[in-house]
């Protein structure tokens, strides 16, 4: 492998190390910082099982991820991940619980504004839903898990030390739960954009054991990961351990099983599958932030307690923080890239063009727009698709996401001679499953 | 952590548990033999009374024994760093626990050295004020027992020690009356009010702990 792939994997790297220093933090905080864990004990489970998680079920939440920006140049993964990182650091320094969901969010999209691509709203309007949606669920599962937790222990009549002594495992047993779920869920954040440009190849071992590029990469960030839990976490543990609420053992235990149950419903394939398989609803894979769990479920306890232990000062710092972390993130990220390109010279996204080739222009009479409006556009070629996306909006009633997706198809690549073909993000459709679509669409408006 | 380890915490803990019940059993029977001896003292006397001194050396022994297993939960506590949150409430009511069978210790000391000699017609009333104290303390051990196994059960156990801990106090009110109210000499009525206090004493001692038992349940029940 070349340096200067190592160099452009270092930002990734860091950004593990931030995930490491704060997120797995909120893993293990409650535990650590009620002196129920000790660290080295804490940080040892968490690194074993963070690795494992990321490895064995980290890609279904980097789908979203890639959804939402295909970040398609090293050098542009690079400062994504560089400034996503910054952005968790410093708000570690300041002693905020952020995530680095929120930070590598607001990184693609400020690679989106700078390299011209347009934002997926669906991707973000999903993931932005899990901002919320993570916290109240955080709260509900903290809530319930407490009422029954507290149940059960009335029933029991455990006496103080014996409770003591299952506390410190099921402290741990969670912890390992929640650790192998930030894993799974968050390495995506980490390594989810250096996947379109991953430099590794797949390699396999006897029959025995095949690593993907993809699988490679997620160790490698797992590793960084552990390494951010060793060396950083002890203090933001100590923070979380009772920062916004003090908490009893069993408490600290309903919190990380709470917000390990939220990681792992946001990253478990296999259980969306099981779930959409039953009927049942299930949650999108989506990358959410172990702190905003974390904070949701001491909240959902708190409340449960009449809310007068919360200290709500802090809590609506932490908020700002949150809403501040992708804004900094994406500013960062555009600035940077901006002297990557003009001062360093580093390609920081593939260039490309777009044209409006007559599949797309048949998919967008077929949503209700006379093909005479957009004439003009059949032989520009764009660079980039918020240009196309932008044309369209001038002749078209369109929506954004409609657009969107048409800007998606649009890519094209001359075969050397007088054609063009759609290559465009939407991958698997190509020119002729367009067509299909099209012709299916308007099958089922004739023959309702 | 290995599984050796991990057994070690579940023996080590079940250790604990029987110190700890051993421990308030050993308070409980403090109070008991307490009772009886001091009744032993008014029926015969004290100093050669052998039935009295037997109760004497019997609680003494207790109260050695009781120092050293509060010692040694102590330490475990802060050894393995258990219950981390209740560690100081748990300590603080060992201390005052023990100091009840310093108390119930020193009292009886007090007889047989000085030889408080109540008038017969004081006796029944005498006998009363120990009952009513031992009883409060046995109330705290059943609080403190529940404090560990059962945290909804200390309240039903504790406003019984309020009850005994007034009892008392109304008894020896009676009893410092009658005293002062007869034609012994001062000195003597003074020595006797004494001795009354101190027996009262326990029960005022058993009540404090009772409040602050109170507050560990409420931490405890969080």
């Amino acid at each position: 492998m070349e340096i200067g792939i190592l160099i452009f994997l270092s930002s990734g790297l860091f950004l593990g190390w931030s995930l490491g220093a704060n997120d797995a933090a909120n893993i293990f905080g409650t535990a650590v910082g009620s002196r129920m864990v000790r660290f080295g004990t804490a940080a040892l489970i968490c690194s074993v099982f963070v690795v494992l998680g990321a490895t064995i079920s980290g890609s279904g939440a980097a789908h979203t991820l890639g959804e939402l920006g295909s970040v398609d140049a090293i050098a542009g993964a690079f400062m994504a991940a560089l400034a996503a990182a910054l952005t968790v650091f410093v708000m570690t320094k300041l002693g905020l619980p952020v995530s680095t969901s929120q930070g590598i969010v607001g990184a693609i999209i400020g690679w989106n504004l700078f390299s011209g691509h347009a934002t997926d709203l669906s991707a973000l309007t999903k993931i932005l839903g899990t901002w919320v949606g993570a916290p109240l669920l955080g709260a509900v599962f903290g809530a319930l898990l407490y009422l029954l937790t507290k149940w059960v222990l009335s029933l029991t009549k455990l006496h103080l030390l014996r409770l003591d002594a299952y506390t410190r495992w099921g402290l741990i047993l969670a912890g390992a739960f929640g650790a192998y779920a930030l894993g799974a869920n968050n390495i995506a954040n980490v390594m989810g954009v250096f996947v379109p440009s991953s430099p590794f190849t797949s390699f396999s071992v006897g029959n025995v054991l095949t690593m993907s590029s993809v699988e490679q990469l997620f160790l490698l960030g797992a590793i960084a990961i552990a390494v951010g839990v060793f060396t950083y976490s002890r203090k933001v543990m100590m923070t979380v351990g009772d920062g916004i609420m003090a908490l009893t053992p069993v408490a600290a235990w309903v919190v990380v099983v709470a917000q390990s149950l939220v990681l792992f419903l946001f990253a478990s394939a296999g259980l969306k599958a099981f779930l959409e398989g039953a009927g049942l609803p299930s949650l999108p894979l989506v990358p959410v932030s172990s702190s905003q769990a974390v904070v949701g479920a001491v909240i959902g306890i708190g409340l449960l307690q009449g809310g007068r232990a919360i200290r709500w000062s802090l809590l609506g710092r932490i908020s700002a923080g949150w809403v501040a972390t992708p804004v900094i993130a994406a500013g960062i990220c555009f600035i940077s890239l901006f002297f990557l390109q003009n001062v360093f010279d580093q390609q920081v996204f593939q260039t490309a063009q777009y044209r409006l080739l007559p599949p797309l222009i048949e998919r967008i009479a077929d949503q209700g727009t006379d093909p005479a409006r957009i004439q003009d556009l059949r032989n520009e070629r764009f660079e980039s698709e918020r240009a196309m996306m932008q044309a369209l909006a001038e002749r078209t009633e369109l929506t954004y996401q409609q657009r969107f997706e048409i800007a998606k198809l649009a890519k094209v690549e001359s075969d050397g001679g007088a054609e063009d073909h759609l290559v465009g993000a939407g991958a698997e459709k190509t020119a002729r499953q367009v067509r299909l679509a099209a012709a299916v669409s308007r099958a089922a408006k004739t023959h309702p | 952590m290995n599984a050796r380890s991990a057994l070690r915490i579940f023996t080590g803990t079940k250790t604990l548990e029987n110190q700890l019940d051993e421990f308030l059993d050993l308070l409980s029977e403090s109070g008991i033999l307490y009772r009886a001896g001091l009744t032993y003292y008014l029926d015969n006397g004290g100093s050669d009374n052998e039935s009295f001194q037997h109760k004497l050396k019997q609680v003494d022994k207790m109260e050695s024994r009781a120092d050293q297993l509060r010692r040694s939960i102590e330490q475990s506590l802060y050894e393995q760093s258990l219950i981390p949150d209740l560690r100081a409430d748990m300590l603080s009511l060992l201390e005052d626990l023990d100091f009840l069978i310093n108390v119930f210790e020193e009292n009886l000391y007090a007889y047989s050295v000085e030889n408080p000699d109540f008038p017969k017609t004081l006796h029944p009333l005498m006998k009363q004020l120990t009952e009513q104290v031992a009883l409060s303390v046995e109330a705290l051990v059943t609080a403190a027992r529940s404090f560990l196994r059962d945290v909804g059960a200390v309240r039903d156990h504790l406003h019984k020690v309020l009850l005994y801990e007034h009892e008392a106090d109304q008894v020896a009110l009676a009893l410092k009356t009658q005293i002062f109210a007869s034609d012994l000499s001062l000195d003597r009525k003074m020595h006797l009010r004494d001795f009354v206090d101190k027996v009262e004493g326990v029960s005022n001692e058993a009540e404090d702990v009772a409040d602050w038992l109170a507050i560990y349940t409420i931490k405890r029940a969080a």
